[in-house]
């Protein structure tokens, strides 16, 4: 099966994140860029499905030219051929996303690609959306948030949860499904792979940048967030201070002969 | 009703007696708090002239149970707003169908001549929002926390990026807006008695929405209870483990405080991704959002990603090593040290306690 993984290329941020000078973007100067988190396990398993079954995975990105390093990085973990929706350093909104995907599947003909795999949320923006507005417009069905897979001939099952019960679906294909994280756990890229993917050709395509109903006026990091701990100690020393203090938080099992005040519920 | 009548002109609802429309998600026999305080986020957008309506859809996975008291149901939502209650009923949303629920709000939407469509953004909200956003070429904006209207169809508004670590300033121009609620950060509780807006009983509405059958082409076919067991989203203490850890065999102290709390453990996503121990455990951005009396966070570095899970976490007291790691500026209180030492030696002081 020839299967379709669009990915995003996100900035990479570690334990602090800062926005630039104008208030309009995540700085990225100190820290670069990776792809969202759920995007990478959706690449794993389509590779896990195409090492199973036979096939292609054919990983698709929208952003600047140097988001090509991103699709490198999916061809090194198995992917087969990468597709590059260049874009002019302009943000595109959800909606703009969605149509150029749509116009890559176009372009990509006569590859029909029955199943199409997205993350279900970018790390970033969380837009929640670009799976689902391009299974209305291929006229699909779209499963999201799934972390269990299994494909077999003409139709996927899958599984997600929601509020601690366990849905199932089963669809017919073709269908467009988007993953989260703990689907799979991605593996690391083998020598081999890098090598393959720093030779392999990559296709670019121009969608048609259109503006979208949202105007970002610009990003803060919200007050309040970094404040300072209070140094209970140093080390096995400061354990009395620690226990008084969960014991004050009610999270302890009451000690002997108190009565039974501050039992963990 | 023809599609094509709504398409990127939205609902028709763009004047002042244009209505507002929340989707509510079903908890029981209750409203699930969520959707609560997205109703209340709805009705704070509306015109106190204007209709507020509520879109209860059917319990979900108990065909045949009895549906509770609607009167009830009804008083409970009037409380958050709710100047209207649809009732949703149909045989086919017996299971969860998302584009189906999608399609039951644009019939309420057009009843109302929406400006607005609200849901807390869970899974279910999200992605019935989004269909409902694909079938009428309107824009979703995700994760806002807070929204006003500036003019005709313009909307102020705030969303979170990051899951919260960025805020996003933002002007919407849209004909109905499709707005996704942040639930678990919105700074109060849903304050029941909306002011400004005199308390009457809901009009309430009975609906058999019209679904075709390209709208059921996903329909769950089950859904099944979890096993049981204390859920890391909902326990009253989480003992957190991250890289500082050291391996899959270090959890088992964490595990023995985790007991002596009445709580369970939590990790970093460092930990999954080494395989120390399984995803379903991650507390973070891409894992479970906690929301403990106390989390205790051990060997756990602090990144954003991590602390987009525990934003609504009371209480954090961290264990690091390094009094320089981002967590230290998260937590309430910090213990600088080898969790190796200090938790075992914890683990000791509270059995002593008890004897």
């Amino acid at each position: 099966m020839d299967i379709l993984v669009c990915v995003k290329r996100v900035p990479m941020v570690g334990g602090t994140v800062v926005v630039t000078a104008d208030g309009q973007d995540v700085d990225t100067r100190m820290s670069g860029f990776t792809v969202s988190p759920h995007e990478e396990c959706a690449v794993e398993e389509a590779v896990q499905i195409t090492e199973r079954q036979g096939g292609t995975v054919t990983v698709l990105t929208l952003g600047p030219p140097e988001a090509a390093a991103q699709l490198r990085d999916m061809l090194a973990l198995g992917a087969h051929r990468g597709v590059l929706l260049e874009t002019d350093g302009r943000e595109w909104g959800p909606t703009a996303t969605a149509a150029a995907i749509v116009f890559a599947v176009g372009e990509l003909a006569p590859t029909s690609f029955p199943l199409i795999l997205a993350g279900n949320e970018a790390a970033d923006t969380g837009g929640y959306q670009v799976g689902i507005r391009v299974a209305h417009a291929l006229g699909r069905a779209c499963l999201t948030g799934i972390k269990r897979l299994e494909v077999s001939g003409e139709s996927v099952r899958a599984t997600r949860e929601y509020r601690g019960t366990e849905e199932q679906f089963e669809v017919a294909l073709p269908a467009v499904v988007t993953v989260k994280e703990g689907i799979n756990l991605p593996r690391y890229p083998s020598l081999p792979g890098r090598l393959r993917a720093k030779r392999a050709e990559i296709t670019v395509l121009r969608p048609l940048w259109q503006p979208d109903a949202v105007r970002k006026q610009g990003l803060r990091v919200p007050a309040g967030s970094a404040r300072q701990a209070e140094i209970l100690g140093y080390g096995a020393a400061a354990v009395p201070a620690l226990v008084e203090v969960l014991s004050e938080l009610g999270v302890l099992p009451s000690a002997a002969g108190s009565g039974g005040g501050g039992a963990a519920a | 009703m023809n599609v094509s009548d709504s398409g990127a002109a939205g609902f028709a609802g763009s004047d002042v007696t244009s209505g507002v429309v929340c989707l509510a998600e079903r908890d029981g026999a209750t409203i699930a708090e969520g959707s609560l305080r997205a109703l209340a986020f709805a009705a704070s957008l509306a015109d106190p002239a204007a209709a507020v309506a509520a879109a209860v859809f059917p319990l979900l996975g108990e065909a045949g149970a009895p549906e509770p008291d609607g009167a009830a149901l009804t008083g409970l939502l009037a409380d958050y707003g709710a100047t209207d209650v649809f009732l949703i009923q149909s045989p086919d949303l017996s299971a969860y169908a998302p584009a189906a629920w999608a399609r039951c709000l644009e019939q309420v939407a057009t009843t109302m001549r929406a400006s607005a469509v609200v849901a807390a953004a869970t899974d279910h909200g999200s992605e019935v929002l989004a269909h409902l956003g694909a079938m009428t070429d309107l824009p979703l904006v995700a994760n806002c926390v807070s929204a006003r209207s500036a003019g005709m169809s313009s909307w102020q508004l705030v969303r979170q990026r990051w899951a919260g670590s960025v805020l996003e300033d933002a002007v919407l121009e849209a004909s109905c807006a499709l707005l996704t609620v942040a639930v678990d950060a919105l700074q109060s509780p849903a304050a029941p008695s909306m002011p400004g807006r005199a308390r009457r009983l809901p009009t309430t509405h009975a609906v058999t929405p019209v679904i075709a059958d390209v709208d059921l082409m996903v329909r769950a076919t089950e859904s099944a209870a979890k096993g049981s067991g204390m859920s890391l989203a909902t326990a009253r203490v989480v003992v957190g483990g991250g890289r500082g850890v050291g391996g899959p065999d270090g959890f088992a102290v964490l595990e023995e405080l985790a007991d002596l709390m009445g709580g369970v453990v939590g990790v970093s996503r460092v930990v999954t991704s080494q395989g120390w121990r399984p995803h379903r455990q991650q507390v973070g951005q891409t894992g479970t959002r906690i929301s403990p009396e106390v989390y205790m966070a051990c060997g756990i570095s602090g990144a954003i990603q991590h602390m987009a899970g525990c934003l609504s976490a009371r209480h954090i007291v961290a264990v690091n090593i390094d009094a320089e790691a981002p967590i230290i500026a998260h937590a309430e209180y910090a213990v600088i040290g080898d969790l190796n030492e200090v938790i075992p030696a914890l683990i000791a002081a509270i059995r002593a306690r008890r004897r």
